[in-house]
């Protein structure tokens, strides 16, 4: 098949959606042969991933760069922001005024941290970290200095956990009566508070955040919590949930929800449009983790290339979290409903941890703390809706000897 | 010469011995280093097994070691020295008589003991303690079988020698379960008959045992229902014209008498094989093969002497051997193969309480004059004392109040087992010579003395064939432990009897014993006695140490020994001849009723031996029956709503019995089996003889350990849990409290508990419990709440200290690798991995080898199916492959048994 030469694919985002997309589709002859990237951070595209251990010293800054995308007709472009889609010319407007004609467009613009509604939240010293640039600035703060990290999850601990490695005093405030109360059962993130906790880090579960109080510079100086206490803060990182980055799609007229609304082969209601990653909605549904996008950059590349995709499905993804040493690997929900049973394990000299859920002898939840080598084999099993039969009493100890069981059987 | 490939150990050296287990009497080469024997294997100059042993016997050098021996004199609970308690037994013993006479004081030995101890405590307790009350444990093994003996040849004299076996055309099999009982000899057997393909060998027996598995012809029989089948026979004989009448006019008498009492019953091939319940094709092709054949041996065991007319069964045996003349000559003979080493030894010097010494009785004309002289007796009783049973009904009426007992656990082998207990408990003075601690009765006695074990004892032993062998002293004795002939001797001077008792060596005590046998017995004249061994007397201590087997008699006749008994058809009777006697076949005197509906029997397992004070130190002895049992028959399961592997109650008149479901086909209808062997050293309530009714036999005194009536039902209880503790913890832990059954299995580097809780106890907080019952902390745990599940184990450091599982026994993984875990000698530090491992049960990756079916080569179940699949379909192939049954041979009716099931599969 000759290449569409006409096409222009244009890509707005350099992130790990659009990177991801571009350079698959690089690999597939029937690409698009003219495709434009278009960044709106300065840098080139990088593993946001990496980032934690990046801030965390483990690795160089050049280790987070994604491969450069160079190919005939391939266009990278960052420090391009688009501020306006017009649809019916196919044409959008850069920052700088300059303007661009697509064939097809994909917004892959990613999301931004849910900033809580609270005084102060705008002032300085005030930040995410989601971004090189705020990995920067977290690299800034002096040991000895005190930081403030709000929001227990995922994101919030690996920034507790780079800033205490700077020498940082650290405080997470959490809301839940836990820490990742979205993956972690009550016994895993005690552990995990206990681990963190014994490694220098101030960790406040059933904390809200009352305001923020700042110095004459407009820098944060202290944080107030519902309950009246005060903590001094020389910053604070905010680490409470993610905002889809859906606007430029409102201002296009599109169908918008949290996201931006598309249909399981990733199109908006304008055949031409299409949205990927953390900015689209799903049959309702918003994404926050990088396995369901690698899915979503597969569906639409065939898209791209006018093949038959296979649809889209929001699948349940599993949780992994490394902070230094600490393995935990989840999926599932995090409380048994109605009928479900409760595997557990634990050897707390060990910091090892298991609980599976089980529905109608099925996996349907999994928390792996310490050891999480069997957690994609545990996922495995759930995804493929295995009955478990005698595999079950082994289960919790291996998943290896287990599924060696189910094969026997079989 | 060239070099040697392999380095030899020089401090260790070889020794021939005997195995202290069943009545084969086996030849044991030990090789000992330094204090301690480092293996076993069979001696093959020995003429009992010629280089085989069985499980038990390949394991004997695992059993030894000083852990859970007795160790030191108790007086009361107090450990004193020997002076102490020697003086303190002295003056009780001589308080007791004074008060209450000579027959105040009994003893009760053991087919355990040597012949020389039998000897000395035969002469100590009859001669100068003046009682006649002297029994012994082989009462309730083979009494039966002896008075038959003595009834019909007028002695007790096995007339066969193993050979026969190996020589004969017909073996029948009655009443035995030689594959488990009596491995070795039915190897001999088994290699025989394949030498031979015209050997035919039926087996008649209730149940379906492994000794079926070489059986050409199966009589399952209806318990009790022996004598009949024997007299059907008789009538057979008769009616075919296949008597030999020459014999019986030469040899015998009381033919007729008896051929007429016989002809009394119906005897068609029909009635009795409706009598005894079987296939009438099946009984007449029995009788058939036996009246035709001269060169039959029936070989009979505890199935047939454990009933209350256990010497009438015998006879009727003996009957059909003596109308048929098969009998003195080569693969002919009636012969009772004993259960123990030594009952025969115990026999040769008159240790039982009807017979007064070296094959003489109380009315034996001039026996007593004769024995009162020749050893110096002031006071020999005159009539016989009570046997087994009797003797602790006479403690049980406080006439007995002073009883030593030696070598034996009467509190679980006796029948109604928890009442000799309560009896023992009651009677003033319980004297108990015992080596091991675990050995329950060690639970009554006021003075417990430290008596030596296999591999110190230094005497002999005779075995089922008349044959004399040395068991050698190769250890020193542990502790303060004394050979029980040393500890009478030195009571005896405390006594006053001190020069009657001045033996320093058993050399000694056997030449005496030599000499009394041949005293006064002239085989000219009429009243010869069949034991004669006067050609062993005056041996010196080196030709005592070099005695090389020898079947007696040994005398001027025979100097070498001899095989064979009667071979000139001339019997030590009256009248010179052989005694048909009339028997009116009678059925068990237990009967069922509408509450105890079911038929107990009882009976021996493959690797344990009698209550496991000893066996159960062998680790690898108790894989192949780890808990107590209870086999039924599946109809009687489904009614009872019964399945596998379930916790199962006994009820009987005396007391009940909890053990584990085995539901098996070759078990009849109606009947049920269990093990003789736990006892509550090792379970809570398992011990057959708590079933069992005192009834015995009139003339032997045998009691009816095969019969018993009892109630099934399943067992209510709560949870089940699997405990293991570490060894040297194992004595600090009692995890029995709120059990409706326990079993304690010793391993090799753990101990086992197996538990259930009471039904009413509730769920149990575990975490909780542990605390409070194991040592240390929870290390880890795991829970499957909706199944009620739970393991947990407590580690110290590398080091596990115990491991629990809560659930159903069948979830259990095989427990080597865990078992193996616990050896202390293992550094392997602890990684997480393993660590879950240890919860599993299992280390990862590794196979599961499945239940234990090959104990000699510790082969288990999963890898023995697995090689089948593979395509190895023989016993053969098997044992090339994976080295199972190639030592003992004894699992070999398993292995067909599983190529049996396996080959469903194989053929899918």
């Amino acid at each position: 098949m000759t290449r569409d030469t006409d096409t222009h694919l244009v890509v707005i985002g350099n992130g790990m959606a659009g990177h991801r997309l571009v350079t698959t589709l690089l690999a597939r002859k029937d690409r698009p042969a003219r495709i434009t990237v278009l960044g709106e951070e300065a840098s080139h595209a990088y593993n946001r991933i990496l980032l934690s251990p990046w801030l965390a010293g483990e690795l160089g800054r050049d280790e987070l760069a994604l491969p450069a995308m160079v190919a005939e007709g391939v266009e990278c472009r960052p420090g391009a922001r688009v501020i306006n889609i017009d649809r019916s010319s196919h044409t959008l407007t850069l920052e700088s005024g300059e303007r661009l004609h697509y064939n097809r467009l994909v917004i892959a613009t990613g999301a931004r941290p849910t900033l809580p509604e609270v005084a102060g939240i705008q002032l300085g010293n005030v930040g995410a970290f989601r971004t090189m640039e705020d990995g920067e600035w977290l690299r800034q703060q002096a040991p000895g200095s005190n930081a403030v990290v709000i929001g227990g999850g995922l994101l919030g601990l690996e920034a507790a956990e780079g800033l205490r490695k700077l020498g940082v005093h650290v405080t997470v405030l959490q809301r839940s009566d836990r820490l990742m109360n979205r993956q972690l059962d009550a016994v895993a993130a005690g552990w995990l508070e206990q681990t963190l906790t014994r490694r220098g880090i101030t960790i406040n579960t059933g904390a809200e955040l009352a305001r923020l109080d700042g110095d004459s510079n407009g820098n944060v100086r202290s944080l107030t919590l519902r309950d009246g206490r005060t903590l001094a803060a020389d910053c604070v990182v905010v680490a409470a949930g993610i905002t889809p980055n859906a606007t430029l799609g409102r201002l296009a007229g599109l169908e918008v929800g949290r996201g931006i609304c598309v249909d399981e082969h990733l199109a908006t209601r304008d055949p031409a449009i299409f949205a990927l990653g953390e900015c689209a909605e799903v049959d309702g549904a918003t994404i926050g983790l990088v396995e369901p996008i690698w899915q979503q950059v597969e569906t639409l590349v065939d898209v791209l290339c006018h093949r038959t995709p296979a649809p889209y499905q929001a699948l349940p993804s599993p949780t992994r979290l490394k902070v230094a040493g600490i393995d935990l690997y989840a999926f599932g929900p995090v409380e048994p409903s109605e009928g479900m049973e409760t595997l557990t394990y634990a050897d707390p000299e060990h910091g090892d941890y298991r609980r599976l859920l089980i529905d109608n002898d099925r996996i349907k939840g999994a928390v792996l703390y310490g050891d999480t080598r069997d957690g994609p084999e545990l996922f495995r099993l759930a995804t493929t809706d295995t009955a478990l039969g005698k595999a079950r009493a082994l289960l919790i100890f291996g998943a290896h000897d287990a599924i060696q069981r189910l094969e026997e059987v079989a | 010469m060239g070099e040697l490939s392999g380095q030899t150990d020089r401090g260790a050296c070889h020794a021939q011995t005997t195995c202290p287990y069943c009545g084969v009497g086996c030849g044991v080469r030990a090789t000992v280093s330094g204090e301690s024997i480092s293996a076993v294997e069979g001696d093959p100059v020995h003429p009992a097994n010629q280089g085989r042993l069985c499980v038990k016997g390949s394991a004997l050098h695992e059993t030894l070691g000083h852990a859970g021996r007795v160790l030191a004199p108790r007086v009361d609970g107090q450990t004193v020295d020997w002076d102490t308690a020697l003086d303190v037994l002295a003056r009780r013993l001589h308080a007791t008589q004074a008060a209450h006479g000579p027959g105040s004081v009994a003893a009760y030995l053991s087919g355990q003991l040597l012949t020389e101890d039998y000897y000395v405590a035969n002469k100590l307790f009859k001669g100068f303690l003046g009682t006649p009350h002297v029994d012994t444990n082989s009462r309730l093994c083979m009494a039966s079988a002896v008075a038959a003996y003595k009834r019909a040849f007028g002695a007790d004299a096995v007339p066969c020698c193993y050979e026969d076996l190996e020589r004969a055309e017909l073996v029948v099999l009655v009443g035995s379960n030689l594959a488990w009982n009596h491995p070795v000899l039915y190897q001999r057997l088994k290699a025989a008959k394949t030498r031979n393909p015209l050997m035919r060998v039926v087996v008649i027996d209730p149940r379906v045992t492994d000794s079926c598995d070489i059986a050409d012809l199966y009589l399952g029989i209806a318990p009790g229902s022996d004598a009949r089948l024997f007299n059907g026979l008789l009538a057979f004989m008769a009616r075919t014209n296949r008597l030999d009448r020459l014999y019986l006019e030469r040899h015998a008498e009381g033919f007729e008498e008896t051929l007429a009492a016989v002809l009394e019953d119906d005897t068609t091939i029909e009635a009795i094989a409706a009598d005894c319940d079987i296939d009438a094709e099946r009984l007449e092709t029995f009788y058939y093969w036996f009246a035709t054949q001269l060169h039959v041996v029936t070989l009979y065991s505890q199935g047939i002497n454990q009933s209350s007319s256990g010497t009438d069964k015998c006879q009727a045996i003996i009957n059909c051997h003596l109308a048929g003349g098969k009998l003195g000559l080569p693969g002919a003979g009636p012969f009772s193969i004993t259960g123990q080493p030594n009952a025969m030894g115990g026999r040769e010097v008159g240790g039982l309480a009807n017979q007064l010494a070296a094959h003489m009785d109380y009315h034996t004309p001039g026996a007593i004059e004769r024995v009162s002289t020749f050893w110096g007796a002031p006071s020999l009783p005159t009539e016989p004392g009570h046997k087994a049973v009797e003797l602790f009904e006479a403690i049980e009426r406080g006439e007995v109040r002073a009883v030593w007992i030696m070598a034996t656990n009467p509190v679980v082998s006796l029948p109604d087992a928890d009442r000799i207990k309560r009896i023992l408990a009651d009677c003033p003075l319980v004297i108990v010579s015992e080596c091991m601690e675990n050995a329950e009765l060690l639970e009554v006695a006021d003075i417990v003395l430290p008596a030596t074990g296999w591999s110190e004892k230094d005497g002999t032993v005779t075995n089922s064939e008349r044959c004399i062998s040395r068991q050698r002293g190769l250890l020193p004795p542990p502790g303060q432990a004394r050979h029980d002939w040393q500890i009478m001797t030195d009571l005896a001077g405390r006594l006053g009897f001190g020069s009657a008792f001045s033996y320093t060596h058993p050399a000694e005590i056997f030449d005496e014993h030599a000499r009394l046998s041949g005293l006064d017995n002239d085989p000219a004249r009429p009243d010869w006695r069949a034991f004669d061994i006067s050609g062993l007397c005056g041996l010196d201590r080196a030709a005592y140490d070099a005695l090389a087997p020898i079947q007696w008699p040994v005398n001027a006749d025979h100097p070498q020994g001899a095989a064979r008994l009667f071979e000139d058809g001339r019997f030590p009777t009256a009248s010179g001849r052989a005694r048909l006697l009339p028997v009116r076949p009678r059925l068990p005197a237990q009967t069922l009723s509408e509450t105890h509906p079911l038929r107990l029997n009882t009976g021996r397992v493959r690797d344990q031996w009698h209550t496991m004070t000893r066996t159960a130190r062998a680790a690898r002895l108790m894989n192949h029956r780890d808990e107590p049992f209870i086999e039924l028959n599946p109809f009687d399961a489904d009614a009872a709503g019964i399945e596998e592997g379930r916790l199962i109650e006994l009820a009987g008149e005396g007391g009940h019995y909890r053990g584990r479901a085995r539901i098996k086909r070759g078990q009849r209808r109606g009947e049920v089996f269990v093990p003789m062997h736990w006892n509550g050293a090792f379970s809570g309530r398992a011990k057959a003889n708590a079933l069992i009714t005192p009834l015995v036999d009139p003339i032997s005194g045998q009691p009816e350990s095969k019969h018993g009536a009892v109630g099934i039902q399943p067992l209510a209880h709560g949870w089940e849990a699997t405990l293991l503790v570490a060894g040297d913890l194992s004595e600090t832990v009692t995890p029995t409290e709120d059990c409706a059954y326990w079993t304690r299995i010793p391993m090799r580097h753990a101990l086992r508990w197996q538990l259930a809780g009471t039904p009413d106890a509730g769920e149990r907080d575990w975490m909780d419990w542990i605390a409070r019952v194991l040592p240390g902390p929870v290390s880890q745990w795991s829970t499957d709440e909706a199944r009620g599940r739970l393991r947990a184990s407590g580690l110290a450091g590398n080091r596990i200290a115990w491991w629990l599982m809560v659930g159903p026994p069948a979830e259990l993984p095989s427990l080597h690798w865990l078992d193996a875990c616990f050896d202390p000698a293992d550094g392997t530090p602890l990684e997480a991995t393993t660590r879950r491992r240890l919860l599993a049960g299992a280390a990862s990756g590794a196979a599961d080898v499945g239940p234990i079916v090959c104990s000699c080569h510790q082969v288990g179940q999963y890898t023995i199916t697995a090689a089948i699949r593979r395509g190895h379909r023989s016993v053969e192939a098997l044992g090339a492959e994976l080295a199972c049954g190639t030592q003992c041979g004894s699992c070999q009716p398993e292995l067909k048994a599983l190529l049996e099931e396996e080959s469903v599969h194989v053929e899918l």
